[in-house]
This record gives structure tokens, C-alpha cells and sequence, in this order.
């Protein structure tokens, strides 16, 4: 899996970083979520998919290989 | 419009009519101002119609402006993800102007709204502390309900969301001062939105003048409050809230209230609306009520609080609120007016008319939701996700850097609010259940009354 951010949605609300912190983390300067792992272990995708399902600005998403 | 303008959109579809606007019955302020007796009436038709008639882009017409209305994912992005320079929200809604008072802005813009974010009362650490205020207001709500009875969807529902936004977005000391008044006179203000604002927001008629009286008498309430606040004189800081903060810069009664309406608006009638909406539909699906149910049984079994578990996954309770938002979403017309010439699709929309995105429209196109017109939340379980593989036309908290602030206050409300009332109360239809129907003679949409329901204690609670 792929795990992909839309910083152009993103509202800063940061719960993806209590579901998955290694996988997501903030640029504090722009204020929008970073992907610090693109491509976590296949075992983080119950996290990831959390963060995924209960972003509030439905900015992130996973795209399959 | 400029005569350039006009030819440009004469490119765009214009929807046909079905309501004259000279007619006899058209109250003569709006005659002649083109869809707008139409919108005053039957909203849901027209904007239906556009898309039936014109697909993804078509138009209509308010008085001197032109509305282009988009519906489909492609369109819905290119208008949500839109600059704020380009598409500007404010000046697209002139019947909230006299409900917030000059000076109080419409809404922030983004950067505003992800300072607000940062600091204040939507931030996802203080969601705890809001789940369990909401849980404390639905229980006072039922305190006095007894073993069996009947209430009024709407009057129930906005008198808590009353208590709840403003306790988590005011703070609880001023939520103390309120009691059901509020709500009545806050109503008011709520059926003050009369589409003819679009010819006139001041226009001489009942439902602006009560408006106009309703903000007055917020008004004095808070008056009140403040007084009473001045004489008591310095209060630890533990124990201040928004409202001592205002005081403390000096602002007048009016200001604070117009600032304290605007807070509320977004969270109060889209929560009241969703929560009786929610009722609604599971009364009219016993199937999905007893999934909720047995869900919310097993969930708190083990003596679990529910303002823990209303921050968690509650996953057919939350399908059966995303259906119900998908199907009756608050707000039917998102609009924005164009700022500069603004390309969408190959066709430019000249500066000066509105731009509008319609949840109701996009949210039952039937290529996205098989079978749209069905409450169905199997459609937001694994794989099929329907909300986030729509995530441009599933919108019924719109999208994009404006989809709604509070949405995760929202779910996390709804679902305190169902946990509370499932576990101790059954619930049945006081009145057919297809005579439960939205008004939508007003821009802000609430149920039609009666709307009742009847409840009855579950044995043990």
C-alpha cells in the first residue's frame, strides 16, 4: 500500500497522529499533515486505515499497489 | 452584469421553469426575480432539476444574479478546492448578515480557521472533556422523563443542542445562565432565512421582523448575563469562559452576541436536524435499530462511559449517521460568490455570479450510491466505503479546505447523543412515519412539527 496526503485539503486537525504516529507526522511551518512513511509494513494497515476513515477533512487516503 | 458576462454564461444550460414568477400567488417583493419563488418553495426540485436537465453545470436565477449550480465529482472539486480570493463564502449568504450583526464575519478563512483550530474549543485534545459536557447535557435532558412519554423531535433536539454548543464552544458557566428560552428566541433567528433576503435581507415581512425580535431579546439575555458578571466582580481562572474574555476587551452586548449566534449556527440546527433525522430513519428501519442497539448493548457492557466510547469507532451506529446525513443533509445549497472570471470544466463563470455545490444533489447521484434514494448504511462498510471513494460528491459536511470544522464534534455528538438514549429508552413513531418531512420553506432547513415520537423505559434502566 501507498499511503498518500492531499496537503491541499488537509485542516491541521492531527488525529492521524495519535492513530498511526509513525506513519504520519506535521510540518508545523505549513501547518499540514506529512507522510513520514509512504510505504509502512503491511501490518500498520489497520492504523493507517483509522487515520484514513476518521480524518476530518478527508484529506488522506491509501492507493494499493 | 456586464453584457460580456451574460454572453459567456449563455454557454452554461439555464434550468427550465415551472413556477411563474409573475404569478398572483408570488408575494410581489420576488416578482419577477426568477427561480427564486421556486427555491422559496421546493429547493429539493429545482436543484434536482438542473442536474436532471443541465448534467454536471446547468443554472438558474435569483433576482439579479445568476447561479451556476455543479454536481458530480469533477465539478465538486474544482468548486471545493477553489481559493477563497476566487470564490468568496460571505458575501453568497445575505440572509445571515442581520442574524449575526455587522461586524461578525460569516465564517473565517482558512487560516483563521486552523488558528481556531490550533487553540481553541474544536482541537481534537479537548474532545474528551466535550464528550463528556455532551453526555452530562443529554442526561439532564432525560432526567425528568419518567417511564414513558412523548416530545417533539425538533423542539427536544434543538433545545440540547442549545446546551451542548454552548457549553463546548462558549463554556459552561455561560451554558448555566441559558435555559429554554434561548433556544426559543435562537429558533427565531434560524426561521429568519427567508430567500427573499436575496432581494432584500430587511424586507418588511413576519419571519424578518420576528428574526429582528428574536436577535433583540438574545440581546438582553446576554445583557443580563453580563451584568450579572460585572457585579460579581473577578472570577479565578478555572472558572472564566469566552464570555469573561469578551467583557474583558470591552465589547458591547450586541458584538458578543452576534459572535456567540455566529459560534453556535454551524453546530446547532445541522446537529438538531441530524440527530432527529438519525431517529427518523431507524424508526423507519427496525432492522438497522435493533444492529444499533445490540452494538450499543455489547459495547457498554462492561460499564464503559460513554463519553470514552463516543470518541472511539461505534461502527453501525456511525454507518447509520453517515446514511442519514448522506440522505438529509443540513444544508441542501453551498454557494460562493465568484470574485474573478473562473475557469470550471473549459466554461469561464464571470465575477459576480454565485457558485454553488449542492449536498443533496451530489449526495444521491445514483453512479456513486447504487440504489441512492435507499437508507442503506451496509454502503460505508469495508470495501465499499461509499463516503471515502466519494469523498467529492459524498458531501454532505461539503469538502475541501471549508468541509466543516466540527464534523468530528458532530459525529462524536451524535454518537454520545444514541448511546445515551438506545441504552435506557425504546423508541416508536407517535404519527405515520412518512409524515415526518423537513420544512424547506426557509434557507435553514428543520423538521416540519408534529414531529413526535413516543419513548418508553427499557426494563431495568
Amino acid at each position: 500500500m501507498r499511503v498518500v496526503a492531499d496537503t491541499g485539503v488537509c485542516q491541521a486537525h492531527r488525529l492521524c497522529q495519535g492513530d498511526a504516529p509513525d506513519v504520519f507526522g506535521f510540518d508545523e511551518e505549513n501547518d499540514v499533515v506529512v507522510v513520514l512513511d509512504e510505504r509502512p509494513d503491511e501490518s500498520r494497515r489497520k492504523d493507517v486505515a483509522t487515520a484514513v476513515k476518521y480524518c476530518p477533512a478527508f484529506a488522506l487516503s491509501i492507493e494499493e499497489d | 452584469m456586464t453584457a460580456p458576462g451574460l454572453a459567456r454564461l449563455a454557454g452554461i444550460p439555464e434550468v427550465s421553469t415551472v413556477l411563474d414568477d409573475q404569478s398572483p400567488d408570488v408575494p410581489e417583493i420576488i416578482r419577477g426575480t426568477g427561480h427564486l419563488p421556486e427555491m422559496r418553495v421546493d429547493p429539493i426540485g429545482l436543484f434536482h432539476r438542473v442536474r436532471a436537465e443541465c448534467g454536471d453545470v446547468g443554472r438558474f436565477r435569483l433576482a439579479d444574479k445568476d447561479v451556476v449550480l455543479v454536481s458530480g465529482a469533477e465539478a465538486n472539486e474544482v468548486f471545493f478546492r477553489a481559493p477563497d480570493e476566487l470564490l468568496d463564502q460571505a458575501a453568497a449568504y445575505p440572509f445571515m448578515t442581520p442574524i449575526f450583526g455587522k461586524g461578525v464575519v460569516f465564517d473565517a478563512s482558512p487560516e483563521e480557521r486552523q488558528q481556531m483550530l490550533k487553540n481553541q474549543a474544536l482541537r481534537g485534545d479537548m474532545m474528551r472533556g466535550h464528550a463528556q459536557t455532551i453526555e452530562a447535557e443529554i442526561r439532564r435532558m432525560v432526567a425528568g422523563w419518567g417511564d414513558e412519554g412523548e416530545i417533539d423531535l425538533l423542539d427536544f433536539f434543538a433545545e440540547l443542542t442549545i446546551y451542548t454548543t454552548s457549553a463546548c464552544l462558549i463554556g459552561k458557566p455561560f451554558r448555566e445562565e441559558l435555559d429554554a428560552s434561548f433556544a426559543r428566541h435562537y429558533h427565531e433567528l434560524e426561521r429568519g432565512t427567508d430567500a427573499i433576503a436575496y432581494v432584500d435581507p430587511h424586507a418588511d415581512i413576519d419571519s424578518f421582523r420576528l428574526r429582528d425580535a428574536a436577535r433583540e431579546k438574545l440581546v438582553a439575555l446576554v445583557q443580563g448575563i453580563i451584568d450579572r458578571r460585572k457585579e460579581r466582580g473577578k472570577v479565578p481562572r478555572d472558572r472564566r469562559d469566552l464570555l469573561d474574555v469578551l467583557i474583558s476587551l470591552d465589547m458591547s452586548a450586541d458584538h458578543i452576541t452576534g459572535i456567540f449566534i455566529s459560534m453556535m449556527f454551524a453546530g446547532h440546527h445541522t446537529s438538531s436536524g441530524t440527530a432527529s433525522w438519525a431517529m427518523i430513519e431507524l424508526l423507519r428501519h427496525p432492522d438497522v435499530l435493533s444492529e444499533v442497539v445490540a452494538e450499543l448493548d455489547a459495547l457498554y457492557a462492561d460499564g464503559s462511559e460513554v463519553s470514552f466510547q463516543a470518541l472511539r469507532s461505534i461502527p453501525v451506529l456511525e454507518s447509520a449517521l453517515k446514511e442519514t446525513l448522506r440522505l438529509h443533509p443540513p444544508l441542501i445549497i453551498l454557494m460562493r460568490l465568484v470574485r474573478e472570471d473562473f475557469e470550471l470544466l473549459g466554461t469561464t463563470i464571470p465575477a459576480g455570479t454565485l457558485l454553488a455545490a449542492s449536498p443533496r444533489v451530489s449526495n444521491r447521484i445514483e453512479g456513486d450510491f447504487p440504489e441512492a434514494g435507499r437508507f442503506e448504511p451496509g454502503r460505508y462498510i469495508d470495501p465499499r466505503q461509499e463516503d471515502l471513494q466519494n469523498r467529492w460528491t459524498w458531501i454532505p459536511f461539503g469538502a475541501g479546505k471549508h468541509r466543516c470544522v466540527g464534523n468530528a464534534f458532530a459525529m462524536m455528538q451524535m454518537k454520545a447523543i444514541f448511546s445515551v438514549i438506545l441504552r435506557d429508552f425504546t423508541f416508536e413513531p407517535a404519527q405515520p412515519l412518512d409524515s415526518y418531512q423537513d420544512d424547506f420553506t426557509k434557507m435553514v432547513i428543520q423538521l416540519k412539527q408534529p414531529c413526535r415520537v413516543k419513548y418508553r423505559r427499557r426494563a431495568g434502566r
